[in-house]
């Protein structure tokens, strides 16, 4: 422990990520709170119901296909909200940024993020401003914290899925990562793939309005579907299948995912929402989110059974099965 | 799909003894693994993995080396990026990259090329780790460099070729091979004739396979019909790719530059010609000689069964260190490292409690 460093995959959302909250932040800072690990704290004031949460982004390059670093930056805090079933409200907005940064860059990306902000019906309400030396951070660095009104009837935490839920997902899995790693210095490849990058809230406040009966639900961003699944399954001590066949992966991201070698299930979603409802519901929930523009494409993926506990597991397209094991943290980070 | 199962099972039945086929491409591993086809297959066929994983067959006292390398303060290591977590003596290059060590993970060799010429003020060396499927681009990026006279680029040199550790796998009488799937990648370069003296000299089937499950399926289907008709022949499945004497252009480049050695394989051992060395005419770009490289032996932890595995002996799973305390976030062996390990696989796949 002494002697062990900080490594890049510490980063990825993976396993090495995991163990790093388990075993160095939860010892000293532990609380009921804290300890759900979801994607925002659900506080309880005044007799009302709140989500909070942050989040740092750290991506390269700045603008990518489909979005920037600002759009992210307020996607990805909204988003952690929606998914607890909250509306999003206020934002906080602090920027890191490195001597030499060019004015009209910051303010591109000041632009989108205001953009994004309107889009999302949130407002920044405070913020922070430090500069670093060149060459101590590459460009920008912006964290965003998010503060919002639970308004779904039920907590909707990743140890609340039930045996017997569907898994439903709103479209097209791995766009955002394989947008962002097409641009990166060294592997740049031609591709249309554009980041997914999205406000979830409109959407989840439709699923919400069917009235139907959501356990859970969680935006696979980094690590995935497959780091998601994994985390759910494990704090509901469910089995989870996922139907290979079901998948809904573009051409275009299962060829780039060939060619380097990854597993599209391990690509990280910036406007991808998985949905735990239960099995009765499935048709309304569908019907809902298919008519909402960020859901067209949504789709049930799998379901839910009380074993293997713990477990997620893949029924592939030749009829196998295989587990789906949390990704390590792969060495292309910074995606987000 | 189900036909193909059936003949599987039918053509199992026709042979009517236990069957192991091995396969020898890191590829066709987690290919078999990811698709779940293994489940699909007959008790009495065990598919098993070789030596097919560049990394895995690494010894480790190349890896040594290379991390010594990427102290100097004037040197930066370029490598493809499954090399960098594969633990050496004590150390990983991922470990000294967060220590501050210039470590540079490329997705092709003339990237490293590349840095090379970006940094004058430095000596970058790519790690040249892998079979016939890389070794062309490594030699065509040399001959370039060559070419273009740049000063600061070398390769740190630990290619390996498949035909004689297959060759080597034949002899091991605790193996008892009865059908090779041959490497789809591997043969593009080669042509499949390079597998022929197996089927000659050994009377044992060899079918050169795709990546698809399908194909692996397809490939099994073609070696048990081989056993259950008593023939040894080279059978090609993957010939939407490969032909018979494989890339002309590719190989006149390897030659070019490379020159067979006797080099050290993880698990088997010195394999005599089994290595490709740079041609002395290219000497300037051979790392290990111009930069006064040396492998001490390596200490690796005595309990890792990686060679075994790799020699297709034993299962990750008659490993001791296997799941605990040998994981993908903190590997011992390469086998758990690597994409494409079979104890990566395994952990992976089929679940360390199974």
């Amino acid at each position: 422990m002494r002697r062990d460093r900080i490594l890049l995959a510490h980063g990825g959302g993976g396993s090495l990520t995991r163990e790093l909250i388990e075993k160095l932040f939860l010892p000293s800072l532990e609380n009921p709170l804290l300890k759900t690990l979801d994607d925002s704290a659900v506080l309880v004031m005044g007799g009302k119901r709140h989500a909070f949460t942050t989040d740092s982004y750290v991506v390269k390059p700045l603008i990518f296909p489909g979005g920037d670093i600002g759009k992210l930056a307020v996607c990805g805090t909204v988003n952690d909200l929606a998914v607890m079933g909250a509306r999003p409200l206020w934002l906080s907005l602090s920027f890191i940024l490195e001597e030499g940064l060019l004015l009209a860059d910051l303010q591109e990306i000041v632009e989108s993020i205001g953009a994004t902000a309107r889009e999302a019906r949130v407002q920044i309400v405070t913020g922070d401003t430090k500069v670093v030396e060149h060459g101590k951070c590459e460009g920008l660095y912006i964290n965003t914290a998010g503060l919002g009104d639970v308004v779904a009837p039920n907590w909707l935490g990743s140890a609340n899925v039930k045996p017997g839920d569907v898994v439903v997902i709103n479209g097209p899995i791995g766009e955002h990562g394989v947008a962002v790693m097409s641009q990166r210095e060294g592997i740049a490849f031609q591709t249309n793939v554009v980041s997914d990058c999205a406000p979830l809230w409109p959407l989840v406040k439709a699923i919400l309005d069917t009235g139907a009966e959501i356990h859970t639900m969680r935006d696979p961003t980094r690590g995935g579907v497959a780091a998601a699944v994994c985390d759910i399954a494990r704090a509901s001590n469910v089995g989870i299948r996922l139907r290979e066949d079901a998948l809904p992966i573009g051409r275009e991201v299962r060829g780039a995912c060939d060619l380097l070698g990854l597993d599209p299930l391990t690509i990280a979603n910036e406007g991808k929402i998985l949905v735990f409802c239960r099995a009765t519901d499935t048709a309304n929930v569908l019907a809902a989110m298919r008519e909402h523009p960020l859901g067209k494409h949504s789709c049930v993926i799998g379901e839910v059974s009380e074993k293997p506990p713990g477990v997620a597991l893949l029924r592939t397209t030749i009829g196998g099965e295989r587990i789906i094991d949390m990704p390590t943290g792969e060495d292309l980070p910074r995606i987000c | 799909m189900k036909t193909l199962v059936q003949n599987i099972v039918e053509l199992s039945q026709r042979v009517g003894r236990d069957v192991k086929l091995m396969e020898v491409c890191g590829t066709h591993t987690m290919a078999a693994f990811r698709s779940g086809l293994r489940q699909l297959l007959p008790d009495a066929v065990r598919l098993v993995s070789g030596p097919g994983c560049p990394v895995c067959v690494t010894d480790p006292s190349y890896l040594d080396a290379a991390i010594e390398l990427c102290g100097r303060p004037d040197v930066i290591i370029a490598t493809f990026g499954d090399l960098v977590r594969v633990p050496g003596t004590d150390t990983s290059l991922e470990r000294e990259r967060a220590a501050g060590a210039n470590v540079r993970i490329v997705y092709s060799p003339s990237d490293a090329l590349a840095l090379a010429r970006e940094c004058p003020s430095k000596k970058v060396v790519f790690l040249g780790v892998g079979f016939e499927t890389t070794a062309p681009t490594i030699a065509w990026t040399i001959w370039r460099a060559a070419r273009d006279g740049v000063q600061n680029f070398s390769v740190l040199c630990a290619h390996k070729t498949m035909p004689r550790a297959m060759d080597t796998l034949l002899h091991d009488k605790e193996l008892r091979i009865d059908g090779f799937l041959c490497p789809g990648h591997v043969s593009v370069i080669t042509g499949a004739h390079i597998y022929r003296f197996i089927c000659e000299r050994y009377r044992i089937p060899c079918v050169v396979s795709g990546f698809e499950a399908w194909d692996i399926l397809k490939s099994v289907e073609m070696l048990l019909r081989q056993l259950a008709e008593g023939r040894a022949e080279v059978e090609n499945e993957y010939s939407r790719s490969v032909n018979e004497y494989g890339n002309g252009p590719a190989q006149r480049l390897m030659d070019e530059v490379f020159e067979p050695c006797d080099t050290m394989w993880r698990g088997i051992g010195i394999i005599p010609g089994s290595g490709l060395a740079i041609r002395e005419k290219y000497a300037r770009f051979d790392a290990a000689k111009t930069l006064g490289v040396e492998f001490p032996e390596a200490h690796i932890n005595p309990l890792c069964a990686c060679g075994s595995v790799l020699r297709g002996a034993a299962s990750p799973l008659d490993c001791r260190l296997f799941g605990r305390p040998c994981s993908p976030a903190h590997p011992i062996g390469p086998c758990m490292v690597s994409g494409e390990g079979v104890c990566a696989a395994y952990y992976k796949y089929e679940g360390v409690a199974a």
